[in-house]
């Protein structure tokens, strides 16, 4: 009995937060220009799954399929570079000593505090001053290294056996060799987690890539929807939903492959 | 552990790249906001406190900051609550429910630009999802949720609790498996009762798990601007005119540039200064459980 009832509390909680979603769905699927259907009539009977291509590749002044594209490029250096580099400093401050490590670690994690509103304005008027507004190096460039990485992966590697490193010193290893060969392999769960939170904090940043492009061709997908929203805003709601899901898609289904190492968070990172 | 100067080696790139786009730009920021600037000339004129004296006496900035005060109030308690008591649900053993938590993180995952058009949508009057849902209980379906006064900061609070769970649910749940099963079978034993048992071990044993996630979810919510850009623009009649929209208009409408700054800096002062507020407010807490 009393599972019997969580199950219908659970079942309501997830009606509740799928609904719009499934709603999202449907309209997609109405007819081009179609106003929106009442509840009765949601699900169409004829599904207009043109409207998919209509968004991807027919939309000469609203290139989706670029925006898309654009996407997938600017995320995936970012994300990469980010791995490169905060693993780089994370390995210095887990691993190594010197003089100030713990002072410049402070600052990174200051730093978790006053990023945001205070410092892009800023950022702007340096990417500004490179000539590189509106380019993917203004995309990419002040993302590839983020003081959350260096944190989630440095906790990680502290948890890597300092004795491994002896050994391999022992064998001649420099810290290059111990990073790449020791360190590294032993904390795929850290950097993957790691991917996991800097693929979507890059896919769905909005703010950034709004001030620092302006031409429709280097639009990344968010902000390309955003102005998809301003063109077709109150007239083509089919088409809207459509763009929505276009993508939304993505980040479903990365959420699906990676959600173990979502759910692990700072945790991870012990070997056995 | 080895001693030198390859050390810096390894940190080099990763510092550098946060002296250029974290650390010179709050500088920069603060140097900025002394400045009369409109972003497009060469020439910025100093202009003393004159922008800080300006924005304390701008009526739309305070409007702004209670605004957002109001959103984070009401934004961050009500999903506090709801992550906690959902965590607790997903905590129970069950068959499938680890779909359950799954399904219920995806709002969270998704992008914030589609989320926000998906709700404009949802909130419509007549056909908007729950205007129909209305309609067919009978009930008024005339509202217009986000151009009402009374009702769009209401709105945007309720969308802001579907899009927050996920993560709440996964720390308060981290939170709850990390509790050992002895403290309840000592309260057992005590002749605790559930809800005893929930109160006084449960809650004080979760204060760690509830400090972090206030302070994020409270510095979050002060810096609200997508859903306000995309759905409201601040609207109607200023009443979801947020601080991080205001200094958005102020910055990249209007090109005040060193009143932008000013005020961006001080919403990082409220930041700040309520941030340690919490931590000193929660760690009185759990000095006095421990020593209880």
């Amino acid at each position: 009995m009393k599972k019997l009832l969580l199950y219908l509390v659970l079942t309501l909680l997830a009606v509740f937060l799928m609904a719009p979603f499934a709603w999202m769905v449907l309209v997609s699927l109405q007819p081009n220009k179609a106003p929106i259907p009442t509840l009765e009539h949601l699900i169409p009977s004829h599904p207009a799954w043109s409207n998919y291509s209509l968004v991807l590749f027919e939309q000469p002044t609203l290139p989706v399929g670029r925006f898309f594209l654009n996407s997938i490029l600017v995320t995936f250096c970012v994300v990469f570079g980010q791995l490169i580099v905060s693993s780089l400093a994370a390995y210095g401050f887990a691993r190594l000593q010197f003089k100030g490590r713990d002072w410049i670690f402070y600052l990174f994690l200051g730093s978790l505090m006053f990023s945001g509103p205070v410092t892009q304005l800023p950022v702007y008027l340096i990417i500004r001053s490179l000539g590189w507004l509106d380019t993917y190096a203004a995309l990419i460039v002040p993302g590839v290294s983020s003081a959350f990485s260096v944190f989630l992966l440095r906790q990680a590697f502290m948890a890597v056996p300092m004795e491994l490193d002896e050994a391999a010193r022992i064998d001649g290893a420099g810290d290059l060799r111990i990073y790449a060969r020791v360190v590294l392999p032993l904390s795929g769960a850290a950097l993957a987690t790691c991917s996991a939170f800097s693929f979507f904090a890059v896919w769905t940043d909005f703010f950034w890539p709004l001030l620092s492009t302006n031409s429709s061709s280097m639009r990344t997908l968010e902000v390309g929807l955003s102005v998809f929203k301003s063109s077709y805003g109150n007239t083509n709601w089919p088409l809207q939903m459509t763009a929505t899901v276009v993508v939304m898609i993505p980040l479903l289904v990365a959420f699906l492959v990676s959600q173990r190492y979502f759910t692990k968070g700072i945790t991870i990172g012990s070997i056995k | 552990m080895k001693r030198g100067k390859i050390g810096y080696f390894f940190i080099a790139p990763a510092t550098l790249h946060l002296a250029i786009f974290a650390i010179f730009p709050m500088f920069f920021s603060i140097y900025l906001s002394f400045f009369k600037w409109n972003l497009m000339t060469s020439v910025r004129s100093f202009n003393g406190l004159a922008n800080y004296v300006y924005a304390f006496q701008d009526p739309l900035f305070w409007n702004a900051m209670w605004n957002s005060t109001k959103y984070a109030l009401l934004s961050v308690p009500l999903g506090m609550i709801l992550g906690l008591l959902v965590a607790i649900l997903v905590n129970q053993k069950l068959r499938g429910i680890t779909i359950f938590r799954t399904l219920f993180y995806i709002p969270a995952i998704s992008s914030g630009v589609a989320i926000s058009i998906l709700w404009i949508y949802i909130y419509m009057p007549e056909t908007g999802l729950i205007n129909s849902v209305l309609g067919m209980l009978h009930i008024n379906n005339k509202t217009d949720f986000l151009k009402n006064e009374n009702l769009a900061m209401y709105a945007l609070v309720f969308m802001s609790m579907w899009v927050g769970l996920g993560p709440k649910m996964v720390l308060f749940l981290a939170g709850l498996i990390g509790i050992p099963a002895s403290l309840y079978e000592a309260a057992e034993l005590d002749g605790a009762s559930k809800f005893r048992s929930f109160w006084n071990v449960t809650l004080p044993m979760l204060v760690p798990t509830t400090f972090f996630v206030l302070v994020t979810s409270t510095i979050g919510a002060m810096q609200v601007f997508t859903p306000v850009y995309i759905m409201t623009q601040g609207g109607p009649n200023e009443k979801t005119d947020v601080v991080g929209y205001h200094i958005y208009v102020e910055a990249w409408s209007k090109f005040l540039i060193g009143i932008a700054s000013a005020k961006s800096f001080l919403l990082l002062v409220v930041i700040v200064l309520v941030s340690i507020a919490q931590f000193k407010i929660l760690k009185n807490q759990m000095e006095g459980y421990s020593a209880s």
